[in-house]
């Protein structure tokens, strides 16, 4: 098997069952995530609880599946919310350069100027803490990342010939940029958007760790790490259970990443 | 003793085999020209020397270099003979030179590389060898930054590395193939002058004859990995006697093409009235608007109906602007275009796609040229933008349009359906033809359009070009820097220097006879393989035919 291939196939296997697990959780469970049981509580592996229970005797499996869609909606949105706007300003920033260029990328720089978290920390202390304001603040930070990753690449492609036959061929640069540039950019900005995807995953983990991303009782990984702090002589396993989630997704997706943008590309695919 | 024994070569990477029973001597003091088209594996031979191949790379055979196996040697060893016993000339001086450095410090690094000298020793000799490549500290400052220098510049920066610690053998990979033709003809003249001074032994790679008959003693010609024929210049190039050898020598010569009967009648299919591009220079200031660089000065030229108009200059004076002008990708600063009547000076969109329809261009790069991502199809079906609204032609019209434009320039219909990279080169820049006449234009740019193809597909091309002119009543704007071309298709000519047209007139008389000096100098440094070869050997046409292996 090839380089690329096996990427993209340990890749969409662990994000393929996340998402699968994730889209699953909504319509069921092992048990019920937000469910107490006092009695269970602390429970270790075993045949009734896959991954044993937690200090509130909640199933630990439940509330990883139920968590994985909690983050993989928070961090799909948060890129989405990023990727558009900033695609759209790198083109047109690319497109027009001059004075325009100058403003979007100062702009870019103010935004980069503040660290993410602490802002995000700031808006989500402002706003309210909550899975929405949440994605805001993540959103917000992956603007000026594509933006920037969309204007270098829409550079080194608008000199190229078969830019320049486009405009001979009558064409105005959104429609150069849409037909021509944006898809010659298709591979980096997949690349990036699985990086953000992964930071987004990590991001939303965090801001749920420090009490700013999800509520309870919806279950999120970050939340489970919080809980977990103080009783990690005594079950280990509920640190390390939503420790290791979001670590196997990060890795699932840069691998995917990898694996997408060779796939994409027409001059590296083989056998097409 | 030959210096450079090369026997029974074999190369083959990931299983491919590359080069098989390369066998080649080189004396000191001689210059050996390997050439032969892309793929052939002249570079291969040349890198085999050096020991520099791509991971995957198996050889067999031997490579004696002053009595020393290169195959035999270690990692450790080549190294120390990189750069003190080999050295190497590249194709592209830009790359090929650190952006970091100061041109005296790179010369100087390959001293401190292999000897045990001070660094200000090294620099000394850094600065003498600058001095002797043409590049004196009165005119080039020695403590320039590589971008700071013209494309010559950098490549004598090169040879300076290259010949610093006097290597017995010189490598020149396609050196002068990025340069200006005067530029090549000094850099030639260069390599050869340092072959004589330091007794080194000079391997030539060119896909050039006319550069092999300038500067070379023996020839060797290489096809798909061989040798096909090994011998003196005189005799290989005055006696060919392989099959492929002659093919190359014919294509070489691009053969005069009989002008088609309708050129010259009717009104001006474009005239160029006096037309001015300028554009801001790189330096900033804060206040006043950058200083302006006048790339077209007052431009004028026509051209008629069917009419196969050359455009020649070097890099820099000012011709691709003027292409971008007359497509209406540039804004005038002075003077008009007209095309069949109609002018478009002032930016109004609908007469501007009116008249692109009727001017297409094929560039120079045909991988830079088609988008990688799109089928070719769409590639060439790109300027059907031109038509929208009414009478634009139908989905199957396009369609119908499409496929008979890919079998005019020798593809077929199906070919639409595949993606750029499963074409050759020569094939590609028949796609981009196909896309310059699917919306049947009048007049075709051709900016350096056979100039990055080897001069089998080459011939091929100009070949095409002239049947489609003649089929068509096409007018071309043929715009190259390689004089025995633009002599063999054009009809009329204009010489450019510094944003100005120094001369026009007809190819032949212009070139036979230039009035201008600039052009005067542009045909002498053009190299020219049988002006080279009568310059060279004079009497060696009565030389009796010799076999050579």
């Amino acid at each position: 098997m090839s380089q690329p291939s096996r990427a993209l196939a340990l890749g969409g296997l662990s994000s393929g069952v996340f998402v699968a697990l994730a889209l699953l959780s909504l319509l069921w469970t092992p048990y019920d995530p937000t469910q107490i049981s006092i009695i269970e509580r602390l429970q270790p592996i075993g045949a009734q609880h896959w991954l044993g229970t937690d200090q509130l005797g909640r199933d630990v499996l439940s509330m990883l599946m139920r968590g994985a869609a909690t983050s993989l909606g928070v961090a799909v949105a948060a890129v989405v919310l990023g990727a558009v706007p900033g695609i759209a300003l790198g083109l047109f920033a690319a497109a027009r350069r001059g004075w325009i260029d100058e403003i979007v990328m100062r702009g870019n720089d103010v935004v980069f100027a503040f660290p993410a978290l602490l802002v995000a920390i700031l808006l989500t202390t402002a706003f309210g803490p909550g899975a929405l304001n949440a994605i805001l603040a993540i959103g917000l930070f992956n603007i000026p990342v594509f933006a920037r990753v969309t204007r270098a690449g829409a550079l080194r492609l608008w000199p190229r010939e078969y830019v320049l036959a486009a405009r001979v061929a009558g064409k105005d640069s959104l429609r150069i940029s849409l037909e021509h540039i944006l898809p010659n950019l298709g591979g980096a900005l997949m690349v990036q958007a699985t990086t953000q995807f992964a930071l987004a995953i990590v991001a939303e983990s965090a801001l749920a760790y420090l009490g700013l991303g999800t509520q309870a009782p919806l279950p999120s990984w970050g939340r489970m790490l919080a809980d977990a702090q103080t009783l990690t002589a005594l079950a280990p396993g509920l640190a390390i259970y939503p420790g290791l989630a979001v670590v196997l997704s990060v890795l699932g997706l840069n691998w995917l990443g990898n694996g997408l943008r060779d796939l994409l590309d027409p001059r590296l695919a083989r056998g097409v | 003793m030959a210096l450079l024994n090369i026997s029974g070569l074999h190369l083959a990477v990931d299983g491919r085999e590359l080069l098989s029973g390369i066998q080649l001597s080189l004396q000191a003091g001689q210059v050996l020209g390997l050439v032969g088209e892309s793929g052939s594996g002249k570079s291969m031979t040349a890198m085999s020397v050096l020991g520099l191949l791509p991971a995957g790379a198996r050889r067999s055979g031997a490579i004696d270099l002053g009595g020393r196996d290169l195959l035999r040697c270690s990692e450790r060893e080549l190294c120390a003979i990189r750069g003190s016993e080999i050295g190497m000339v590249f194709q592209e001086p830009m790359t090929a030179l650190n952006p970091l450095l100061r041109i005296d410090e790179q010369v100087a690094e390959v001293v401190r590389t292999h000897r045990r000298v001070s660094r200000r020793e090294a620099l000394m000799l850094a600065h003498a060898t600058l001095e002797r490549v043409g590049l004196p500290a009165s005119r080039v400052g020695h403590d320039r930054y590589p971008h700071t220098l013209s494309g010559g510049q950098r490549q004598r920066v090169a040879i300076a590395m290259a010949i610093v610690l006097k290597p017995k053998l010189l490598i020149a990979d396609e050196p002068t193939t990025a340069l200006d033709v005067s530029t090549q003809a000094r850099i030639l003249e260069l390599l050869r002058e340092l072959v004589r001074e330091n007794a080194c032994g000079l391997l030539l790679v060119s896909h050039d004859l006319g550069v092999i008959a300038e500067i070379a003693d023996e020839v060797a010609v290489m096809e798909r990995g061989r040798i096909v024929e090994h011998g003196t210049v005189a005799q290989v190039l005055r006696h060919p006697q392989h099959p492929y050898t002659q093919a190359l020598l014919a294509n070489s010569r691009p053969q005069p093409v009989p002008a088609p009967s309708a050129a010259g009648t009717g009104a001006p299919l474009l005239e160029v009235n006096h037309v001015v591009c300028e554009y801001p220079a790189h330096e900033r200031t804060l206040f006043r608007p950058p200083p302006a660089v006048r790339a077209v000065d007052g431009v004028s030229l026509r051209i008629d109906p069917g009419e196969r108009v050359g455009l020649v200059g070097e890099s820099g004076c000012g011709k691709s602007t003027l292409l971008r002008a007359i497509l209406g990708l540039e804004s005038l600063r002075g003077g008009t275009i007209r095309v069949a009547g109609e002018g478009y000076a002032g930016g109004d969109t609908a007469s501007l796609q009116k008249i692109r329809r009727q001017i297409q261009i094929v560039f120079q790069d045909p991988h830079g040229s088609l988008n990688p991502r799109w089928r070719v199809a769409d590639v060439v079906g790109e300027p059907f933008h031109l038509w929208r609204g009414p009478g634009a032609p139908s989905a199957d019209e396009r369609r119908r349009r499409i496929a008979s434009v890919l079998e005019r320039v020798g593809l077929s219909a199906a070919d639409g359906e595949r993606f750029p990279h499963e074409f050759s080169g020569g094939q590609r820049q028949r796609i981009a033809i196909a896309r310059a006449l699917v919306c049947e234009p009048r007049l075709l740019v051709l900016d350096e359009a056979v100039s990055a193809l080897d001069v089998s597909i080459r011939a091929q091309i100009l070949e095409l070009l002239s049947t489609l002119s003649r089929e068509l009543g096409l007018a071309y704007l043929f715009v190259s820097h390689d004089i025995q071309v633009v002599r063999a298709v054009t009809d009329r000519l204009y010489v450019m220097q510094r944003g100005r047209v120094v001369e026009s007139g007809h190819s032949a008389d212009v070139l036979a006879h230039p009035r201008h000096d600039y052009t005067a100098s542009l045909v002498a440094a053009s190299p020219d393989l049988d002006l080279a070869l009568a310059r060279r050997f004079p009497q060696s046409a009565k030389i009796p035919v010799a076999v050579a292996s």
